[in-house]
Formats: C-alpha cells, structure tokens, sequence
C-alpha cells in the first residue's frame, strides 16, 4: 500500500494535506463542539426563527396568514394586560435574583472561608433538594403557605394571628417566596466559585493595612466576588421571568406572570403569532435587562474602590 | 611616578551599619511558643530587636521563623509567651490595630485597583485632609522609583514592580515595624541582588525597624545589622552577619551559612576564655572559647571556612601550613573549589581559591601546600 502511495505523488499530497487538517486546532475544536452545536442549532435555533417568524404572521381560526404584520406586537406591548403582565414578571425576577442573591451570598461564603475540609461536603447537601422533583418542592411551598397549612397553624397556635391568614398563598408574594427557594442552590454556587478565588492573602494585606473584619469585606472580598455575583443574579433572573409552573401553581391570579399568557396564546386561546410576539418581546426584555444589571453591577464595584 | 594609594585598613568590629542606630529595643518577644497539637512550629524563643535595625530571621524552611513574623504581625497568636513592639504589649491587639505592616511573599497586590489606589489602600480609613493622602503616595512611590505609574494596573506591573508596590503600601503607612516575608524569593537574580541594595538603601533612609524573614543566607549577611539564625522552631544564635558567619555557635549555623571545613580536635587545655586543642592536621591550636561551649568529654570540634584556607605557590612559605594533595577541582568562573587530602584528616579540606593565580589550573593529584590564619580556625559545639 505504501509502495502504490509512493508511486502517486498527488495521492500521498492529499493524505498528507488531510491529516494536517485533521491535526489543526481549528479543525479540533470544530469537530469537538459540533454534537452540541447541532443540537443547539436544531433544538433552540430552529425553533426560535420559527417563533420569530409566527410574530410577524396572523392567525384566521384555523389556518394562518403569512403576510407581514406588527400588530401582534402592538398588541403585546400596548394591551394593558400583557403590559401588566410583562411589568409583573420582571418585578418578581428582580426581587427574586436579590432575595437569593442576598440569601445566597452569606451561605457561600460561609462554605468558602470557614468550610475548611468539608467545603464538599456542604456543596453536596445543597443539592439534596434537587433529589425531589421541582413540582413536589412547589407543592412542598403550597403545603407550608396554605389557608390550613404549617405557617397559618403555626402562628395560630403562637396566638399570634386568630384566623388563618389568605395573604400568604395564591399571590406574587408566594411565587417570589417559592421560585426564592428553588433558585438558591443555582446562586449559591457562581458566587462559592469566585469566593474561592479570591486570594486570602489579600485579605490579610487589607486586615494588616488597618482594615477590621467588614471594612476588608467591602473592599477586597465583595467586588473580587462581583463576578459570581453577577452570574448568580443572571442565572436566577433569566429563567425566572418566563416561568410558568410556579405561579400556576402558587400564584393564583394575583401571581399570573407572562409566562402563563403565552401559554394562553398557544394553548386554549389558539393564537400563535400573538404568543410569538408575547415571547419575542419578553425575550428582548430580559436581553436588556441583563445587560443593566450586568452594568450597574460593575458601576457599584467601581463606586466600591 | 605612580601615586602611593594609601588605604586605611578598616576596624575590626566596625558595624555593618552606617547610621547609628538606638539601642532602645522595638520589638520584644519573651520565652514564645507556638503549639499546633504536638508540634512546636516555635519553641521557647526569646529575641530583641532593636529601634531602627535591620532584623532578619534566618533558616530553612519549616524553622518557624515566618510564623514568628506572622505573630509579630497579628496574624498568628502565641500559644504562650509575649509580643510587645514599641514597648506596648500586643496581647489581644489584632493584626489591623498593629504598628506594623507587612510585604507578603506574594506580595498580595489588589487586582482591583491601580498602584496609586493600591498605595492608598491603608491611607483612605485615615481620611487625610488637604490633599495629604496624595502627597503621601507620591512620596512612597518615589521612595522605590514608581514615580509616574500611578495609574498602572496591578495586572500590567512586572514582578519587581509589583515588588515596589508592596513596599510602598506598607511604607506610606509609617509604621513602626516593616515585617518582610521572603519579599525576594520570586525576582530573578540579577533584579534580586539589586533588590537587597536598595532595601538596604530605603530602610537606611526611612530608619524604620526592618524585619526580613528570608531562607537565603546570601540576603541575610548582604542585608541585615543582625540575625536571627533558627533551627526546628529554635533560636540557634543571634548575631551581626561577621559573627555569624565567622563565629557561628555550633555545627548546624556554620553549615547553613555556606561551607565550613570540621576538624576533630581533642581538649588539651580549658580555661575562660580560650580552648586549646590538638588536631591530626593542624597540630595544636588556641582559639577563643564561643559563650554557649558545653565540654562534651574531651573531644571538640574546629571549623575553618573554605576561603580562610590559601594555596602557597611554589617556594612560598607561611607562618602557619598545611601540606596535602588535590583529589577534586570544581570550576565557578571567579572561584575553583579544590577539594584537598590532609594526612591524618578524616574528611578532605575543601578550598576556595580565586582563580587570579591560576587554582584553576592545578591538576588533580598535585601536592600542595596551604596557608591558614590560626585566628580562622573556630571551635564550636555540635
């Protein structure tokens, strides 16, 4: 065989030519990213041109008119309910990605700096939640915020309250109280992983330059963190404003979010390209949103110097 | 007619230092012990350091002498033993309430902020008034020559000048104390030696007490007004860098500070001050008895440093010689190592000689003759 591919240079040119492809690191790269790739381009790409497409299209009953329009989206955005609605959803994530930020913060860098040799150990008990299903961890909320529930029972038998309370399910503070919950572990972790490279050592030089236990917190270990703070907020926000099980299952109407109208729209009230313009426009939304509390973060860990 | 140079031979005991320094003591540590479980990381150690000196604390690693530092810091507390610095005790006071600042070995610039914010770091809690915080930074800034880098990024600095940075931090704070854990350990060795001239030059300056916790002997002799030699969480001796190096207390300080011939001797005479003793190589020999000298039945031990031993060429003579053959010859471009069998030496001599005669040239196996000053030949402990 060797013997044929001396005897035709052009053909040993090629393999050579292939097995330098095959070695460059481009080449590698492409071929090691492609599955993913594929998957993401056939499963989110693929399917968000097509929500795209369906916002600019009407629907007639049954069949759907594909001739170009914006009044979905004159809809979405001038409706006061889908305004509301919008507004809603974004103030529960807000809330939401700071309550679990805040809740997150302390428990991280509990774990990170006085975790010593169990700082594992600790990690894997916070993921024990996520060995239960996400709806029977909702349902575990319904069960603690219910008109008989553990709260209400509670504070009766205190003699705090006399009658069960009503104000503790079925509205949006039920729905920031529970998604608050669910979301910790997702915060906890970014912000561990930028506290753990925050080096100790800078925080001795802050202590031996005159700083006391919070000031050396303010001024070194808060903005080295900013990082995972940063990605805990985003990785709690995003999500959060199009989810749609927990405020149908605590929310009640007070608690709908927009999630649960474009569910509508695609669902019972069979009007796709008005759901695919609701989407488009959260979608935009939380796009801009991001990228504000992605600056505004930075702005206050300059303001921190 | 060539001018007769006239060269004053120096004092004998001339200080290393140039300025004079105080003999009021500034740092205080009595009888420490620092304890993890079983382990004595420092062992009953007792030290002063006087106002204005340049300290060091010299030995291997695991010796303690960094967590000694971290105490003096307030880092580290003492398991039992007191601290004081300017005559006031440190029990209870923590690290950021000291008179002191340290330059870490990794010197622990902020990622964050530029090297004027870095320098300023310690200054903003002290709310200066008048545009003092920004004189003061511009003033330690040029004290290590980073006037005009200001507004670098502590990514953007080079090692020595991230050096620089740590130095000035810690120098805008006034502090009585500068505690330097191996501040030269990561430079190369060029910028190394050039780094221990001028922290020479900047605590002979400023004349705040120096604190310089180091592995290297080099650094500590080139540096310091006096060290601290330590061994497995003890103090072994404490001296000026001459002492050390020339007098050094017992075989384990001699060894760690460069090369050390060791001689069995056996006592013939002992009084109080002086020692004499015969040697197979060397005869009978009086030297001066070191304080700490514990008689261990009648055997002692001589040391003489390598380059105290010179080779007679030719018809030379010496009031004081020794005769023997070369087995090794080593070559260090400036110095040759030769390595020379004595009749009646266990352990071959080893000699360092400059290579301005030719050592470098003597083959193995020639007979030679060397010279030696009685005075160079100290007894020790074991």
């Amino acid at each position: 065989m060797t013997a044929a591919a001396e005897g035709s240079p052009p053909l040993r040119m090629t393999r050579a030519r292939r097995n330098a492809l095959l070695q460059s690191e481009p080449v590698q790269g492409f071929a090691l990213i492609s599955p993913t790739f594929l998957y993401a381009l056939i499963l989110l790409v693929l399917p968000i041109l097509v929500v795209i497409a369906h916002s600019f299209w009407t629907q007639h009953y049954l069949t759907i008119d594909r001739t170009f329009t914006l009044e979905n989206y004159r809809v979405a955005l001038t409706e006061p309910i889908y305004r509301d609605l919008l507004w809603r959803s974004l103030y529960i994530s807000l809330t939401v990605s700071l309550f679990t930020v805040i809740l997150a913060y302390p428990i991280a860098y509990f774990i990170s700096f006085h975790g010593g040799r169990h700082k594992s150990l600790w990690l894997f008990l916070i993921t024990i939640p996520f060995w239960t299903s996400y709806l029977l961890r909702v349902m575990s909320w319904k069960v603690i915020l219910g008109y008989n529930g553990v709260l209400n029972s509670g504070l009766m038998g205190l003699g705090i309250i006399d009658e069960p309370s009503t104000a503790l399910l079925y509205n949006s503070s039920a729905v920031i109280i529970t998604l608050t919950h669910a979301w910790a572990a997702f915060a906890i972790l970014p912000i561990f992983v930028s506290l753990e490279k925050v080096d100790r050592t800078l925080v001795e030089a802050a202590t031996d330059l005159g700083d006391g236990p919070l000031r050396s917190f303010l001024r070194v270990t808060l903005p080295l963190s900013a990082p995972g703070v940063i990605s805990a907020a985003l990785i709690v926000m995003i999500p959060t404003v199009g989810d749609y099980v927990t405020p149908k299952l605590v929310g009640g109407k007070d608690g709908v979010m927009i999630a649960n109208a474009i569910q509508a729209q695609f669902g019972k009230a069979a009007n796709w390209p008005l759901g695919a313009a609701l989407s488009v426009t959260t979608m935009l939304i939380v796009t801009l949103m991001a990228g504000a509390t992605v600056l505004i973060i930075r702005a206050l860990q300059r303001l921190a110097r | 007619m060539p001018e007769q140079l006239q060269i004053e031979r120096p004092q004998a005991d001339r200080q290393q230092s140039d300025r004079a320094q105080s003999d009021r003591a500034m740092i205080e540590i009595r009888d420490v012990t620092r304890s993890y479980g079983a382990f004595k990381a420092l062992d009953d150690a007792s030290l002063t350091i006087r106002e204005g000196e340049f300290f060091s604390l010299l030995g291997p690693s695991g010796c303690g002498k960094t967590t000694l530092l971290r105490m003096i810091a307030g880092f580290d507390n003492p398991t039992s033993g007191s601290i004081a610095v300017g005559g006031q005790p440190m029990e209870g006071i923590p690290a950021n309430r000291r008179p002191t600042n340290m330059v870490f070995q990794s010197y622990a610039i902020f990622p964050h902020l530029n090297v004027e914010q870095n320098v300023a770091y310690g200054l903003k809690r002290l709310k200066l008034q008048g545009g003092e915080e920004k004189r003061r930074v511009e003033e330690a800034l040029a004290q290590v020559s980073l006037t005009g880098l200001g507004k670098r990024l502590a990514t953007e600095l080079s090692g020595g000048q991230r050096q620089r940075v740590a130095l000035a931090r810690a120098l805008v704070m006034r502090p009585k104390v500068l505690l330097l854990d191996e501040p030269l350990s990561a430079l190369d060795k060029k910028l190394r030696e050039q780094m221990q001239v001028e922290l020479r030059r900047l605590q002979q300056a400023v004349g705040i007490t120096f604190v310089l916790v180091t592995h290297d002997q080099y650094e500590a002799l080139a540096m310091s007004d006096r060290i601290a030699v330590m061994f497995g969480g003890k103090i072994a001796q404490v001296a000026s860098p001459k002492e050390i190096y020339q007098r050094p207390v017992n075989r384990q300080v001699a060894d760690f500070l460069g090369g050390m011939n060791f001689i069995k001797a056996e006592i013939v005479e002992e009084n109080g001050a002086s020692l004499t003793v015969d040697t197979l190589g060397f005869g009978r020999v009086k030297t001066d008895k070191p304080k700490a000298f514990v008689r261990n039945g009648g055997a002692a031990t001589l040391g003489i440093r390598p380059e105290r031993l010179r080779v007679l060429w030719d018809n030379a003579t010496a009031k004081f010689e020794v005769a023997g053959t070369v087995v090794e010859r080593h070559y260090f471009g400036e110095i040759t190592h030769l390595i020379v069998e004595i009749p009646g030496l266990e352990k071959p001599l080893s000699v360092t000689e400059t290579n301005d005669f030719g050592a470098d040239d003597i083959p193995v196996g020639t007979p030679i003759r060397l010279a030696y000053d009685p005075e160079a030949l100290v007894a020790m402990g074991d």
